[in-house]
């Protein structure tokens, strides 16, 4: 992250000690309520040993859920992906009236309590709810099922990749694009050859994104999962039902596996981060100069 | 064609869901549903939401402004990695958070040991979902100031100081008043996603009804006890809130954008 350069003016700079008091002050409030928690659940994963660690992961119910949320990853995050590279190509390349409405409609699950993200679809597939007859004649099973979870996370996860790209390819603008048409290039051959590679770290930024988010989501999967130990339960489910259960040892080993994806996620993220900036700074410089 | 199949995507598999909220709220008539919102169990849990997301916020937008402000303007060691980690909340299951909170502040964690010989005990207590609520804003904060404090301009803090104004002053004056609509933005993010927050306070908060029971609990509970409709009639109230919180967000949005650009 590039930093103002405020040393050669040492008029608006703090004095050292209080410098030295933000910065400490800062520390302390991110160790207490930010890190600690992380280093927390690594802490008491590994308090009993390697081997109750690697048991409690190895446990059948355990790599039932590492599958189950493995799965539901590998199905919603292909189709958000897609999905997100589709919407932010068509509002950003092709500018069109109520771009604003579709990016703030794109945004909505966001703003939805997660719960009601899982109640929408209890609504719909449920007991009562609208499908029901027409499921139960087909002997399709959709809340307390794989296809409920799958479309939970995918209400959850939708805007991920779409939002990251819209501000990314709007400051990009299309003249890359029209000199490729220009030039005779299909509109695939556009996509693939000008378009994607110019996207390419925001792109990585936000699959990761939701892909963490996929595999951690918590409140809309528990409304629809039925928590069946060994069926329905996804890793974050898991650990609430070890935890539930007062057995922390087991509880700390699954969560430190999603913590472990975590700290994976925001690696790749300062990464992608560094390299959309300068694609950014890239693509201004390229318009100052035309 | 695109843009109408993103459009098809998006209204299956996000406004089709939301619309029969709305509908199945509506199917009760007008007493059954004022019954389902306006319970006193359902008020307590709205005081206990709105209250513990309003304060967290409160701190996370005094000291989401003190943590930008270092992250940006001074360097140290290792402030790439802290800047890095600020985003933890955002990337860390809510689940995980959870149960380490749940842990930190129990009275024999790490944290709650020091917190119970002076009597105050934040685990299984509405102070809980307040902890909790203040992890999961501090980034939204942070990352609404930096890239304004980045693009800061010295000049105008350098003219300040040389017409002869304190550092106080300066801050009050010139700093302040150009971060405030990114701050405002900031608190209301974190405000907007405290009122929804379900995984990482139900480990630490108890979750006695009246008491330490959130809204969004509330509504598992009535869906947990078949009362489909219940549950529908309280989402509808905490997704309204939402719709208020978004248009608020977007507004200030496009103030702040009108200020940055206008200078």
């Amino acid at each position: 992250m590039p930093i103002a350069d405020t040393s050669r003016l040492p008029s608006i700079r703090e004095p050292r000690p209080i410098r030295f008091l933000l910065v400490a002050g800062t520390l302390l409030y991110l160790g207490a309520f930010i890190f600690l928690p992380l280093v927390q659940v690594l802490v008491m994963a590994l308090s009993k040993g390697w081997k109750v660690y690697a048991a409690a992961i190895v446990e059948p119910d355990a790599l039932s859920a590492i599958w189950l949320t493995l799965g539901v990853a590998a199905v919603t995050v292909p189709l958000n992906t897609v999905f997100g590279v589709a919407l932010a190509w068509a509002i950003a390349k092709n500018p069109c009236r109520g771009r604003r409405l579709i990016a703030t409609l794109v945004d909505l699950p966001f703003s939805v309590s997660p719960v009601i993200a899982g109640l929408l679809f209890v609504l719909l597939f449920g007991r009562q709810g609208w499908f029901q007859p027409w499921l139960e004649q087909h002997d399709i099973h959709v809340i307390f099922a794989f296809p409920g979870l799958v479309l939970a996370t995918l209400f959850v996860t939708s805007p991920f990749v779409a939002r990251e790209l819209i501000p990314l390819m709007e400051s990009q603008g299309h003249e890359e694009e029209d000199a490729a048409r220009l030039l005779g290039a299909s509109g695939w051959r556009t996509f693939w050859s000008v378009t994607l590679p110019n996207i390419k770290w925001g792109l990585i930024y936000g699959v990761i994104l939701c892909n963490a988010r996929a595999m951690g989501e918590f409140g809309a999967v528990s409304v629809v999962s039925g928590h069946i130990r060994g069926r329905t339960n996804t890793l974050p489910l898991h650990v609430e039902a070890l935890f539930n259960e007062y057995n922390f040892a087991a509880a700390n080993a699954v969560a430190s596996l999603l913590a472990c994806l975590a700290l994976v996620t925001l690696v790749v993220r300062a990464a992608a981060e560094w390299r959309v900036r300068q694609q950014r700074a890239a693509a201004e410089r390229n318009r100052d100069e035309h | 064609m695109i843009l109408g199949l993103t459009m098809m995507y998006l209204g299956l598999v996000v406004l089709l869901p939301l619309s029969t909220a709305i509908l199945k709220g509506a199917t009760l008539d007008g007493s059954a549903f004022w019954a389902a919102v306006a319970s006193p169990r359902a008020i307590a849990s709205y005081k206990l939401t709105f209250g513990a997301a309003f304060l967290a916020a409160a701190l996370n937008a005094v000291m989401g402004l003190l943590v930008a402000w270092v992250l940006v303007r001074i360097p140290f060691p290792g402030r790439r990695l802290v800047d890095a980690l600020v985003d933890l909340p955002f990337a860390l299951p809510t689940a995980v958070a959870g149960i380490a909170l749940a842990q930190l502040y129990a009275p024999d964690g790490w944290i709650g040991r020091f917190l119970a010989p002076l009597g105050i005990q934040v685990a299984y207590q509405p102070a809980g979902v307040f902890v909790a609520l203040v992890f999961i804003g501090l980034p939204f904060v942070v990352r609404t100031l930096q890239p304004v404090l980045e693009e800061l301009d010295p000049a105008l803090e350098e003219s300040a100081i040389c017409l002869g104004a304190s550092r106080g002053v300066t801050f009050a004056k010139v700093i302040f008043p150009a971060l405030a609509p990114a701050l405002l933005t900031g608190f209301a993010m974190a405000f907007a996603r405290g009122l929804g927050e379900y995984g990482s306070v139900i480990f630490i908060a108890g979750n006695l009804p009246m008491k330490s029971e959130i809204a969004s609990l509330l509504i598992v509970t009535r869906l947990e006890q078949y009362d489909y409709a219940g549950a529908a009639a309280l989402a509808t109230v905490l997704l309204s809130m939402s719709f208020i919180m978004l248009l608020v967000i977007n507004s200030l949005q496009s103030w702040s954008r009108s200020r940055y650009a206008n200078r």
